[in-house]
C-alpha cells in the first residue's frame, strides 16, 4: 500500500472527527457561548491571563504539546504491524485526544482559568489533588529517565548529531539575551541559529573530526571502558551523567535565559521536520513495507498496544497544557474547539508520519520482521528506525541521507532535551509543593528538590538490568510511562465527567474514553507488574515492580473514586460559572 | 500574495514571542510588586520614612492594591488604613 494513501486516509479522518464530531461536542456537550466572558479578560493581567488570537494560541499549544514522544511510541508500536498503530493513532485522536484536550480546556476556562489539579480538589477533595500530584511526579520521573536514555542512545548512534546540539546551547542563550536585554525580535535570531545548527550538522556529517563518538574514543564496541564497563556502557553511563549535569543547571536558571530561546528554534525545526517528512513522502510515494498485522508477536498487542503510543493518541501530559496556560489565554471560548481539539490532530499528524516513516524504511516484509523480532527489541530499535525512515523520506527530496540522519537525530535531541528540562523542572516544582503539603520544609528548597529529581532520575536510567545492558533502562520504562500518562488522562476525562454529569448534560463522550483507557492501565500494569517484574515473573526486577505496583493501585483507587462520584446524587446542580 | 506571506510571518513571530512576551511581563511585575512592598514597608515591620507622603498615592493605585494583595497571597488588605476590601 502506498504511503500517501495512508497519509491521506489518515488526514480524511481527522478532518472529518474535526468538521463534525467536535461540532457535536463543541455544541450539545460543552455547550461553548460566544458571549461567555473567559478567564482571560475576566482576570487579565497582562501576565498569565492575556486574550490571544485562536491561531496564535494553537501555534503556541500544538508546540508545547509536540515533542518526542508521539514519534517515539508510534515507532516502537509498529512492531504489532502498521495497521493496529494507525487505527489506534486515528480512532484515538479523533474519539478520546481531541474530547480530552478541548474539554480539559473548556473545563478549566469555566473554573477560573485553574489547573486540573485545583479543580480536582474542589470537585473531588484534597485526596484527589495529592493523588494527581503523585501521579504527575511519576510520569516525570519516567519522562526524564526515557528521554535521558533517548539522548544518549542517539548521541552515541550519531556522534555527528553532539555537535550541533551543544551548539544550540549558547545560541539560545544568544537569543535569549538578544530578546530580553536588547528587546530584539526573535524570528530573525532564532533562524539564524537554526542555520547555524544545520551549517554545523552538514560538516559534522563530512568531516569524521568534528563527530564526538565516546566509543571509537574507547577502542570501538569492543573496546574496554570504565569501571570494568564495556566501552558503550560507558559511553552511556558518560553521556547521561553530562545530561543529567546539563538539566540541573538548565531547570534552575530562569525560563527566559535558555529553555524559551530554545523552545523558538524547537518550533523552527518542528516546522522543518514536519515539512521535509510530508514533501519527502509526497515526492518518494513509498510502498508500506511493514507487514499489516504481524502473524506471530512474542507479546500481544492487547492491552500493550495502548500504553505503547500514549502522545500522539491520547496523552494526560495535554490536559496539563491545556488547562495550565492555554485556559488563561482563550480569548472566546468557542475558540476553545480550534485550539484544544486541533492541538490534538496535530499531535496525531506527527504520530501518523512517524508511522509512516518505519513502516517505509524496510525493503520487504522479511526485512522488517527480522529487525523487529520481538517486543524488547522493537523498544530498542524503535527510535533508530525512525531516524533512518525519516531520512529515507527526506531523501526524497534531496537531501544526501548522511546529512539527513543527522539532522532528523538532531531534532528528535533537541524535542527530548527541552522534555527533559521543562520536566525536571516540573518535578521540583511537584516535589516543592508536597513538601508544603506533607510539612518537610527542607525539599521545598530550590537546589534540594532539584537535586533529588535528578539523582532519583539517574537512578532509574542506570538501572543495571536493561535489556540491553547498562544504560538501557529507558527500554523497560516506556510501558510505565505510556501507563502513568495513560492514567493521567483517565483522571482528567474523570474531571470532565463529573462535571458534566453535574450540568445535567451527556456525559457519555468523556466516560467511554475514561472507561477504555483505565481498563487498558489496569490490564497492562496487571499483566506487567505480576507475571514480569515481581520476585515469581519471568523478568524479577524490584523497582520496576514497586513503580508498576503503585500505579496499578493508583488507578484503581481512581476508578473507585470515579464510581463513586459519578453515582452520587447530588441535591442542585453545579452553578454554571462554578 | 506578498501581502499573505507578511502575514504569515507575522502570525509565527507572534505564536514564537508569545511564551517570551509573558515572561518578560512577569519579571516587570515582580520588581513593580517589590517596588509596592518598599513604599509600604512597615507591614513587613520596617519602618518607612515617607509613608505620610506614599499615602498621597492611595487613589490612584487601590485598584492595582487589591490585586497585588491578592498575588501575595493575602485574602484581605494587610493594612488597616488601605481598605480595598
Amino acid at each position: 500500500m502506498s504511503g500517501i494513501l495512508v497519509a491521506l486516509v489518515g488526514m480524511v479522518v481527522f478532518a472529518l472527527g474535526y468538521r463534525y464530531y467536535s461540532k457535536f461536542v463543541a455544541e450539545k456537550i460543552y455547550r461553548l457561548d460566544p458571549n461567555y466572558v473567559t478567564p482571560a479578560h475576566r482576570y487579565n493581567d497582562g501576565v498569565d491571563f492575556v486574550p490571544t488570537n485562536k491561531f496564535v494560541l494553537w501555534g503556541h499549544h500544538f508546540t508545547s504539546v509536540a515533542g518526542a514522544a508521539p514519534i517515539l511510541g508510534p515507532a516502537i508500536a509498529v512492531y504489532w504491524g502498521w495497521l493496529p498503530a494507525f487505527l489506534w493513532v486515528i480512532i484515538g485522536t479523533v474519539f478520546a485526544a481531541g474530547v480530552h484536550d478541548f474539554g480539559t480546556l473548556a473545563l478549566s476556562v469555566r473554573n477560573k482559568g485553574q489547573s486540573v489539579g485545583t479543580i480536582a480538589d474542589k470537585l473531588i477533595g484534597n485526596r484527589a489533588k495529592l493523588l494527581f500530584l503523585f501521579i504527575i511526579l511519576i510520569l516525570v520521573l519516567m519522562v526524564n529517565a526515557v528521554f535521558a536514555w533517548v539522548i544518549a542512545n542517539l548521541f552515541i548512534n550519531y556522534p555527528a548529531s553532539v555537535l550541533p546540539v551543544f551548539i544550540q546551547i549558547p545560541l539560545a542563550i544568544w537569543i535569549g539575551y538578544a530578546a530580553y536585554k536588547r528587546k530584539m525580535k526573535m524570528l530573525i535570531p532564532s533562524i539564524i541559529a537554526l542555520a547555524i545548527m544545520y551549517l554545523t550538522a552538514i560538516f559534522a556529517s563530512r568531516f569524521e573530526f568534528l563527530q564526538i563518538n565516546l566509543v571509537q574514543y574507547m577502542g570501538g564496541a569492543d573496546g574496554a571502558g570504565l569501571f570494568g564497563l564495556g566501552a558503550v556502557s560507558t559511553a552511556f553511563l558518560i553521556w547521561i551523567v553530562i545530561l543529567m549535569v546539563y538539566v540541573y543547571i538548565a531547570s534552575t536558571l530562569p525560563v527566559w535565559k535558555l529553555l524559551q530561546p530554545r523552545d523558538f528554534i524547537n518550533s523552527h525545526q518542528l516546522v522543518v521536520g514536519l515539512a521535509i517528512l510530508y514533501l519527502g513522502l509526497i515526492f518518494l510515494n513509498p510502498e508500506m513495507t511493514a507487514p499489516l498485522v504481524n502473524e506471530n508477536p512474542d507479546r500481544n498487542w492487547l492491552p500493550l498496544l495502548f500504553i505503547t503510543i500514549a502522545c500522539g493518541a491520547i496523552s494526560g501530559f495535554h490536559g496539563l497544557v491545556s488547562s495550565g496556560t492555554t485556559s488563561k489565554q482563550l480569548d472566546k471560548e468557542t475558540d476553545a474547539r480550534f485550539v484544544g481539539y486541533f492541538g490534538a490532530v496535530g499531535e496525531g499528524i506527527l504520530a501518523l508520519v512517524s508511522i509512516i516513516a518505519v513502516a517505509t524504511f524496510f525493503a520487504n516484509t522479511d526485512a522488517f520482521l527480522a529487525t523487529y523480532t520481538s517486543f524488547t527489541q522493537a523498544n530498542a530499535v524503535g527510535l533508530g528506525t525512525f531516524v533512518e525512515g525519516a531520512a529515507k523520506l527526506a531523501e526524497g527530496i534531496a537531501i544526501p541521507a548522511d546529512i539527513a540522519r543527522t539532522i532528523v537525530s538532531i531534532i528528535v535531541v533537541s524535542f527530548a532535551a527541552t522534555t527533559l528540562d521543562t520536566s525536571v523542572r516540573l518535578m521540583r516544582y511537584i516535589i516543592a509543593e508536597l513538601g508544603v503539603e506533607y510539612n518537610v520544609p527542607v525539599i521545598t528548597k530550590k537546589h534540594v528538590a532539584t537535586s533529588i529529581a535528578v539523582v532519583s532520575s539517574s537512578a532509574l536510567v542506570l538501572i543495571p538490568e536493561g535489556p540491553n545492558g547498562f544504560g538501557s533502562g529507558g527500554y523497560l520504562i516506556w510501558p510505565l510511562f505510556g501507563t502513568a500518562n495513560q492514567l493521567l488522562a483517565g483522571i482528567s476525562l474523570m474531571l470532565i465527567a463529573i462535571w458534566l454529569k453535574r450540568l445535567g448534560r451527556n456525559y457519555a463522550v468523556a466516560l467511554i474514553p475514561m472507561i477504555f483507557l483505565m481498563f487498558m492501565t489496569m490490564y497492562a500494569m496487571f499483566q506487567q507488574v505480576f507475571f514480569e517484574w515481581s520476585w515469581f515473573g519471568s523478568n524479577s526486577n524490584t523497582l520496576l515492580f514497586v513503580l508498576g505496583a503503585i500505579i496499578f493501585v493508583f488507578a484503581i483507587w481512581i476508578a473507585l473514586t470515579a464510581f463513586s462520584t459519578l453515582t452520587k446524587k447530588y441535591d442542585e446542580p453545579l452553578d454554571k460559572d462554578n | 500574495m506578498l501581502e499573505k506571506l507578511k502575514q504569515l510571518i507575522a502570525f509565527y513571530e507572534e505564536v514564537l514571542s508569545m511564551p517570551h512576551r509573558q515572561e518578560i511581563a512577569r519579571e516587570l511585575r515582580n520588581e513593580d510588586d517589590f517596588f509596592l512592598l518598599l513604599l509600604y514597608s512597615e507591614m513587613i515591620g520596617i519602618p518607612n520614612p515617607v509613608y505620610y507622603y506614599t499615602l498621597e498615592l492611595y487613589p490612584y493605585m487601590i485598584e492595582r492594591f487589591h490585586d497585588w494583595h491578592l498575588r501575595m497571597g493575602m485574602e484581605k488588605s494587610p493594612m488597616t488604613g488601605i481598605r480595598c476590601c
